[in-house]
């Protein structure tokens, strides 16, 4: 049955779907996951790095852009489709800022990658966008706001959310600890973003990516010591927490 | 015939002319009535280059253009203070002394009339409805710097095919007070005092004379009446009443409208 309605994609099925949209999510769910996280006067972006061969350099493939200086997007899915979706975002804020004379909300971006993604599965000849992308940032009067997309063209604000690989699991665990003190300063917010993605991750700091914006700071990305650094406290605490469930068994 | 050779000899006038582009000048209208056509009229277009002599003469001078004006506005402490006058002219044939020469594109913001009145108030009409969707689409007022660059934009895409526009953009936004001076040559200009017209040099004076940052609502209010009084007192081509307009934090009000002749015995009065 569904077999018959995948060709063109502007073609319903007849129980109500777009089949060439829902494959599109599924290569979402293929890609390395990314977590997005907006705390009071930071928003963290993480993403999880694939190992790369050994004879390719390392710092090519960037799955953290910014698109403006207050805005940046991480995605999850097909790298190519990202950046075409990227490059005309980062010429949309340009234009916004000729044109209006602001720098762009974080909601106007969203939601002109969003109408950009919509327009790719209402075409003749086109297949949706392969990606689903996490925007953060803050907007001119201080608010921080994170965002997702997804290739349907629908967008969505969030206090934390993660996108592709193994993205129910990590939503999970941080439906479980975001609470106001979790993000009550960076530090905690940041150490959050690397503890959701541990659980995900396999061999630790080594393959994480972090990238944080500051209020009126332009995106910085964290270097691998500090993960490290980080990573090493969250051992610490955790140990701290095993040791003290132990005591609390024995007494 | 009698009219197209008056009119065959005035485009060498014509040209002159041109490069005032708001200082004089009025449309012909209707000046047809016989006594219009006397050769020793002065009747000045200032249409652009574009438009030759050879051209169909007749429908272009028909229109009636606003160039005999005084608009004014500033701003101060308290917002932006804006002061028309009302007078249209054809020739030397007072055509209305009621014209409202400031169009309310939305409740915060206004735009004046100099120019062509029906692209003045076509395209800022147009500028309403843009504004509106940004509303809509941003859930936010537009600033009064994107509304004035959306109206520079749509009109520089007809530049030199005609369009004859000159108007100030008077807002409050979340900036504070903003003015631009728009025209139909492209030019966008931020400033905090701007006189559009054939009076505006006459408006000038007063106004720069008076101006202060510190003036209370009334003081200022009172400073672009008397301008545009003073503008009307001497340039021929603009009278009839002064309409006054005051842009604050809450949007615009109507502050006045005042016929010339009574504020001329009001300033009489006052010189005893």
């Amino acid at each position: 049955m569904a077999a018959r309605y995948d060709r063109a994609i502007t073609v319903f099925s007849p129980d109500g779907h777009l089949f060439q949209v829902e494959y599109a999510q599924e290569a979402v769910k293929k890609g390395s996951t990314a977590v997005g996280i907006r705390g009071k006067d930071i928003v963290v972006l993480g993403v999880e790095k694939k190992s790369v061969a050994k004879l390719q350099e390392e710092r090519t493939v960037r799955k953290i852009c910014a698109l403006d200086d207050h805005v940046c997007m991480a995605f999850a899915g097909l790298t190519a489709d990202a950046r075409i979706v990227i490059n005309r975002a980062r010429v949309e804020c340009q234009s916004h800022r000729l044109t209006v004379e602001d720098p762009v909300t974080v909601e106007y971006i969203t939601r002109h990658i969003a109408t950009l993604k919509q327009r790719y599965t209402q075409s003749n000849g086109r297949r949706p966008f392969g990606i689903s992308a996490l925007i953060v940032g803050f907007d001119y009067d201080g608010t921080p706001r994170l965002y997702q997309t997804d290739p349907s063209g629908t967008y969505h604000a969030w206090k934390a959310n993660a996108i592709g690989r193994s993205a129910k699991t990590v939503r999970e665990f941080l439906e479980k600890n975001y609470t106001d003190e979790s993000i009550a300063t960076d530090n905690e917010a940041i150490k959050l973003a690397i503890k959701a993605l541990l659980e995900v991750v396999q061999s630790g700091g080594k393959n994480i990516e972090l990238a944080v914006i500051r209020r009126n700071q332009p995106l910085k990305l964290l270097e691998s010591k500090e993960i490290e650094t980080l990573v090493a406290e969250i051992e610490k605490e955790k140990e701290e927490e095993a040791e003290k469930k132990k005591q609390k068994k024995s007494t | 015939m009698a009219l197209s050779s008056v009119l065959q000899s005035e485009s060498a006038d014509f040209s002159f002319n041109n490069d005032r582009s708001f200082s004089f000048g009025c449309g012909l209208g209707q000046t047809d009535l016989g006594f219009g056509a006397a050769p020793g009229d002065r009747l000045n277009f200032s249409i652009k280059a574009s438009l030759g002599p050879d051209d169909e003469d007749g429908p272009e001078r028909k229109i009636e253009f606003l160039h005999g004006t005084t608009t004014l506005a500033f701003k101060f402490q308290h917002g932006v203070i804006v002061a028309v006058d009302s007078r249209a002219t054809a020739g030397a044939y007072i055509a209305s002394q009621t014209v409202k020469k400031v169009i309310e594109i939305n409740p915060y913001l206004l735009g004046t009339m100099a120019g062509g009145a029906a692209d003045c108030s076509f395209w800022e009409r147009l500028l309403a409805r843009q504004c509106r969707v940004y509303e809509l689409r941003n859930k936010e007022r537009i600033s009064v710097a994107a509304a004035s660059k959306l109206l520079a934009n749509m009109v520089y895409q007809y530049k030199g095919m005609g369009l004859s526009m000159g108007t100030m953009v008077c807002g409050w936004d979340k900036r504070g007070p903003g003015l631009y001076y728009v025209d139909s040559e492209g030019n966008r200009v931020c400033g905090d005092l701007f006189a559009v017209g054939s009076g505006s040099m006459y408006a000038y004076g007063v106004v720069d004379s008076g101006l202060r940052q510190d003036l209370s609502v009334e003081e200022a209010c009172e400073l672009g009446r008397r301008a545009i009084y003073q503008a009307t007192y001497r340039d021929a081509y603009s009278g009839g009443q002064v309409n006054l307009y005051h842009v604050h934090s809450e949007g615009w009000t109507r502050v006045s409208q005042e016929d010339v002749l009574k504020l001329h015995h009001q300033y009489q009065e006052q010189k005893k």
